[in-house]
């Protein structure tokens, strides 16, 4: 260490790694489905790839976690985006490669990428 | 990037309540779940609820569960961190709500607290450096170090009103500009992690939960009085403490956050850690500072004061953990920021170890001028047993106690000094309805006797003298002149002490007879303990008419004092009757009462 600069870099990359651990509901919520079913389907990838992105891009504000059974199985693995004040998104047959295109265009740009949600999938949500 | 955390208490009342084996056990069931790179596992410091522990934190949940056993892990583990459901029945049960959970912050024992020297606690790795920094660690010095003179951050403490935490309540600028007045030269920066109030563990949860807070402290200090080498002095008593302190130097080390020219501004500070070997006296800073030189620790007269004198016969400060723990955020959010909390004359908050009679024994942090009522029936949740409060025990040995009709007084350093106790190092011990004032006094004068460093007569043989006579109170063997001589031999030793030790050594003593003085009274006149505690002035007796000689009581009387037939009434002899109560406890019908 041998400059303030220094720190001050240092602190800004941990804080993504101690973001998570703040009460609070501004907060963006990513849950991803992670019963027997959504297990079964894959849903353990895509949790570990949200994870990945959003700490790549350093998303403080956005907490990763998990739920169970939302009742619609075959759509599994089901992930679902709470923004304060919104509608919630449900991301249907999801998987690692989406996640990407889910962080940058949903949570980071704020459009949800529609081809993936229940919705275009077909199903009545 | 592990997308959830596990925080799981490490200060040392979870470690002794078995939090060590939860950590395994977290970590062997990661493992076998594949968990393991998901969720991660961290040992903080105190979160301050210890009477619940072991304490379990996950976030992003921000679920708070309580007393949880390693039998437990592998249902968390299942449950909440692969399939997402809290497991409801291991939480604190104040967050507990209909169909949701409540944040922490809104229970009642955190809602009025303030948490700035404990900022920390519970919530970093404290042996990771990394994580104090990710909380803007360093950052305090990093400022005083490129943006402030010496001249500057001593002004700063000082506007900030921040006063000793250690007990004393000097104010802790004032001390700075001291040492920074002496010419040029050869000076110390010490830190006084001597903990030694029975009952008071702020500075060791401090130590353990957030050791790098001491280090960056000292470091300004350093910087502000143009010292170079930095002292922690802490008992040897606290293991864990001292290992964190020692992990913490060396990664500060490491990172060239300690060491020769500290971020590239020319600035050498380093610190090293001296044990104490359990000697209260060693307290008081200047029998601290003969015991860092290597001598048997005992006082010397004041003046001259550490900051002409100090350490090594050069000019030195000595601040206590609380009151270091408090420098970084007043040096980064500006002395008004802290001012802006407290009373008149205390200012930011202060840090009570909660203990005795109270239901949230554990440790709280609230803005001086917080009523003595809220801390302990709000925070503290009241008192067990539906049994009502007599008396608040603050400041140690050296304080005194602070009966019911001030509850609502607003705790600060002045107003206890004026109802006869002080604030001590807070410690704040709740006694109930069972509690006899004058065993109390006994009890914190023992104490005193067995410290006493011997060096000057008043403490040496007057705490002595006053512990004898308590005795002879408690034993009914006094009579009203030995309560007179028990007062003036009281103000005998405050006035002739050589140092701090001796001269509050008879506060427990003064202040009980202040408010308490009728129990002095029965004691001696009526040969009886108001509160049933003093052994000798009781007799336990069983009453025939409840009795129906079941012979519980005489099977388990450990002098086989009781006698008596089956089915007939019992009696016990007082000869041989040691008054240690397990007959009351034993007996199903209520028969065996304490007089």
């Amino acid at each position: 260490m041998k400059s303030l600069e220094e720190l001050k870099a240092l602190r800004e990359q941990m804080k993504g790694k101690v973001g998570i651990r703040h009460d609070g509901d501004s907060n963006i919520r990513v849950v991803v489905g992670m019963a027997t079913c959504g297990i079964a389907a894959g849903a353990r990838p895509v949790l570990a790839a949200f994870t990945d992105e959003v700490a790549k891009r350093g998303l403080t504000h956005v907490s990763v976690g998990q739920t169970g059974c939302i009742g619609i199985c075959q759509y599994e693995p089901v992930v679902e985006i709470f923004e304060p004040g919104k509608e919630k998104v449900t991301y249907v047959k999801v998987t690692p490669e989406m996640v990407p295109a889910i962080v940058s265009q949903h949570i980071v740009n704020g459009s949800p990428v529609t081809e993936y949600t229940i919705g275009a999938s077909g199903a009545q949500s | 990037m592990f997308r959830s955390h596990i925080l799981v208490c490490g200060g040392t009342g979870c470690t002794s309540s078995g939090s060590a084996r939860i950590v395994t056990a977290f970590e062997k069931e990661l493992a076998t779940a594949g968990l393991d790179k998901e969720v991660k596992v961290i040992k903080t410091g105190c979160f301050g609820l210890c009477a619940l522990g072991p304490i379990v934190v996950v976030y992003p949940e921000g679920a708070f569960y309580s007393q949880v056993k390693p039998e437990d892990i592998p249902e968390i583990v299942e449950e909440h961190l692969l399939k997402g459901r809290i497991v409801k029945r291991l939480l604190y049960s104040e967050t507990v709500q209909e169909d949701t959970v409540k944040s922490l912050g809104e229970t009642d024992f955190y809602k009025k607290q303030r948490r700035v020297a404990l900022k920390n606690c519970g919530v970093i790795d404290p042996e990771n450096i990394n994580e104090y920094i990710a909380y803007d660690g360093y950052m305090a010095l990093g400022k005083v170090l490129s943006e402030m003179t010496p001249e500057e951050v001593v002004k700063c403490i000082l506007d900030s009103g921040l006063r000793g935490r250690g007990g004393g309540g000097f104010p802790t600028g004032k001390k700075w500009a001291f040492a920074a007045a002496q010419p040029k030269g050869i000076k110390y920066v010490c830190c006084n992690a001597d903990e030694g109030d029975p009952g008071a563990f702020m500075d060791r949860s401090v130590l353990e939960g957030d050791p790098h807070v001491v280090l960056e402290a000292m470091s300004i200090a350093g910087y502000a009085i143009g010292a170079q080498q930095g002292y922690i002095y802490v008992r040897a008593e606290y293991p864990i403490a001292v290992k964190r302190l020692q992990v913490a130097i060396s990664q500060a080390r490491e990172m060239g956050l300690l060491g020769k020219n500290i971020l590239g501004t020319g600035f050498n500070f380093d610190i090293d850690i001296r044990l104490g070997a359990g000697a209260f006296v060693c307290g008081e800073e200047t029998a601290l500072m003969t015991s860092i030189e290597g001598h048997r620790g005992e006082p010397r007269p004041r003046p001259p004061f550490p900051a002409v004198k100090g350490l090594f016969g050069k000019p030195t400060i000595l601040n206590n953990v609380e009151t270091y723990a408090n420098v970084p955020q007043i040096i980064l959010n500006g002395p008004e920021w802290f001012s802006a909390m407290g009373t008149e004359r205390s200012k930011g908050t202060k840090v009570f170890a909660l203990g005795g009679k109270i239901h949230n024994t554990g440790l709280v942090e609230v803005p001086m001028g917080t009523t003595l009522r809220e801390i302990v029936e709000e925070i503290g949740g009241g008192i067990p047993g539906g049994k009502k409060f007599k008396a608040a025990q603050t400041g140690g040995p050296s304080g005194g106690c602070i009966p019911a009709q001030y509850l609502d007084i607003p705790v600060d350093y002045d107003n206890l000094i004026e109802i006869g106790s002080m604030m001590g190092s807070g410690g704040l011990i709740v006694m109930d309805e069972d509690t006899c004032m004058v065993d109390i006094a006994k009890f914190f004068l023992e104490f005193t006797v067995d410290e006493s460093c011997g060096k000057c007569t008043p403490c040496r043989i007057g705490t002595k003298r006053l512990y004898e006579l308590l005795d002879k109170i408690t034993k009914g063997k006094a009579t009203m002149e030995d309560l007179d001589k028990l007062e003036t031999l009281c103000y005998h030793i405050k006035e002739n002490a050589l140092c701090g030790l001796g001269q509050t050594a008879p506060n427990p003593v003064l202040s009980t007879l202040k408010y308490f003085r009728d129990e002095y009274i029965a004691h001696i006149q009526e040969k009886r303990c108001p509160a049933g505690v003093c052994k000798s002035l009781l007799t336990i007796q069983i009453l025939p008419d409840k009795c129906r000689g079941c012979t519980l009581c005489a099977r388990n009387c450990p002098t086989g004092a009781i006698s008596g037939k089956v089915k007939e009434a019992h009696v016990i002899d007082p000869e041989k009757c040691v008054k240690c109560g397990v007959c009351i406890e034993k007996c199903r019908f209520g028969a065996i009462v304490k007089k």
